[in-house]
């Protein structure tokens, strides 16, 4: 996305302070992924493009919240092979391998005997996985498409917190100037909205001649 | 058929006896006629995933093992792969095959570890090769969300279908697009609730074409050991397996007429038995 998108997309949407509303919303998605699934846990693995690597952002249940922003490989491991092939994957008996067990207790802080993995896709982007740990019965077929729907909503949810990061990135880059347009933007949602919509046609009037 | 080259886009009159293929077809093909007896002998299979536990009880002997590195420019370089399995999804599916096609000859292509960003170009890369190398079959149990790879992954598909390389591909349970699954060169799979490992039912509501057991498997893990499964990828393999068993007894079978055998002895089609 350009840098003027961007900057559009922040200004527009008055983003400041977006980045706790949209932690807050990752936690709700955990939380209500552990609860469709009466699972002990659930959690949620962001794709840093940057650095190619998986971020632990999100964890409800079972699991240390102290390990937020522990960082595994993209591409290795089960939430690796979830994320590169987009497909998701329900495992039983994890604990049978010792390298996962390892793997995740170092991630996570939990060590789950059962666990579903799902990528989390927007558009033909794949930004993330959720995950759902030691869910209480048996897994069917249409617990996996639940799980796909829900994992859509997740993933939409995740894009616009990842909007946001980027736009706040563009924001404190531009400096004051554009932090005041945001402010700017953010008033003509208010009372006095037209007037100053008004006022700044005439502005843009006068800056074209 | 006469080893005299037929014209590429036509046949001229008289030569159709040139083309004359086997005509002794039973009147109700069967599972018996597709592959009774048959152990896969010979076939050989590529598992395009995370890297092969070649040393697992339940895969046995693996006869090539590559993986993909991505260099500069997205170039991509195949090399003698070392490290094995780097996520134990690999080592299920080639258990799967093994354990329905018992004398298949399995290979492993790795296009996993190349990080998420190269992982475009390690898919694409390793297919290449894969249907370069002339494999008979190559189970794909992943898929790209990537339009950009469409294009490129569908030039390979056909590719493969015209080389006679059957092209197995898990199809996506979620409501996204993907590929390779949706291209009609290859089968594409999804998966039904029950046991038995050899049966697999038509869809007449393509894309997905095929389904395959997927739910509650047990496969080969890391580590010696099984873990049980659900999900496509590993209806993916149940197919693959069929594929190298009935082209154990039928090496002249092209892609088309080996689904359309598939489509005949399917569970829900009168070849079922």
């Amino acid at each position: 996305m350009s840098e003027n998108h961007d900057l559009r997309a922040a200004v527009a949407a008055g983003v400041l302070g977006a980045e706790e509303e949209h932690r807050a919303l990752l936690h709700s998605v955990v939380a209500v992924a552990r609860a469709i699934f009466a699972a002990k846990a659930s959690s949620v693995f962001l794709l840093d493009e940057e650095n190619d690597e998986l971020v632990f952002e999100a964890v409800t249940g079972e699991g240390s919240e102290s390990l937020l922003g522990q960082r595994i490989p993209s591409s290795t491991g089960i939430a690796g092979w979830v994320l590169v092939t987009r497909q998701p994957l329900v495992l039983e008996d994890v604990g049978n391998d010792p390298r996962f067990a390892r793997d995740v207790a170092e991630s996570t802080g939990y060590v789950p005997q059962g666990l579903m993995c799902v990528p989390l896709l927007h558009d033909e982007k794949a930004l993330g996985v959720l995950n759902v740990l030691d869910r209480a019965s048996q897994f069917t077929l249409e617990e996996m498409e639940l799980l796909g729907l829900f994992a859509n909503q997740a993933a939409i949810a995740l894009d616009l917190l990842q909007r946001a990061r980027r736009a706040h990135a563009v924001l404190a880059e531009s400096g004051d100037d554009a932090e005041a347009l945001a402010r700017v933007a953010a008033l003509l949602e208010g009372e006095h909205g037209i007037a100053g919509r008004k006022l700044l046609g005439a502005l843009e009037e006068l800056l074209r001649t | 058929m006469s080893s005299r080259p037929l014209p590429a886009w036509s046949l001229p009159a008289g030569r159709a006896d040139d083309l004359r293929l086997p005509d002794q077809w039973p009147a109700q093909l069967t599972r018996e006629w597709a592959w009774g007896d048959s152990a896969g002998e010979d076939v050989r299979v590529c598992i395009l995933d995370s890297g092969v536990d070649a040393g697992h009880p339940l895969v046995g002997e693996i006869e090539q093992a590559v993986a993909v590195r991505v260099l500069e420019d997205d170039e991509v370089e195949v090399y003698e792969d070392d490290e094995g399995d780097l996520c134990g999804h690999g080592t299920a599916c080639a258990g799967i095959v093994r354990s329905l096609a018992p004398s298949c000859r399995i290979s492993s292509v790795r296009v996993l570890g190349a990080g998420f960003t190269g992982s475009g170009p390690a898919l694409l890369g390793g297919l290449r090769w894969a249907v370069e190398q002339s494999f008979d079959v190559i189970n794909m149990s992943l898929s790209t969300t990537k339009r950009q790879f469409a294009g490129i992954l569908h030039e390979l598909a056909d590719t493969a279908y015209f080389r006679k390389t059957v092209l197995v591909a898990s199809a996506h349970n979620m409501p996204v697009e993907s590929y390779p699954w949706r291209f009609s060169s290859v089968i594409s799979v999804g998966s039904h609730e029950e046991p038995d490992p050899r049966a697999y039912y038509y869809n007449p509501n393509p894309p997905v074409e095929f389904f395959a057991r997927g739910v509650d498997v047990e496969v080969a893990w890391l580590g010696g050991g099984t873990i049980r499964c659900t999900g496509n990828s590993f209806a993916t393999p149940h197919m693959t397996g069929v594929c190298a068993l009935v082209l154990g007894k039928h090496r002249e079978l092209t892609p088309f007429q080996l689904k359309s055998v598939l489509y005949l002895t399917a569970g829900n089609v009168g070849g079922g038995q």
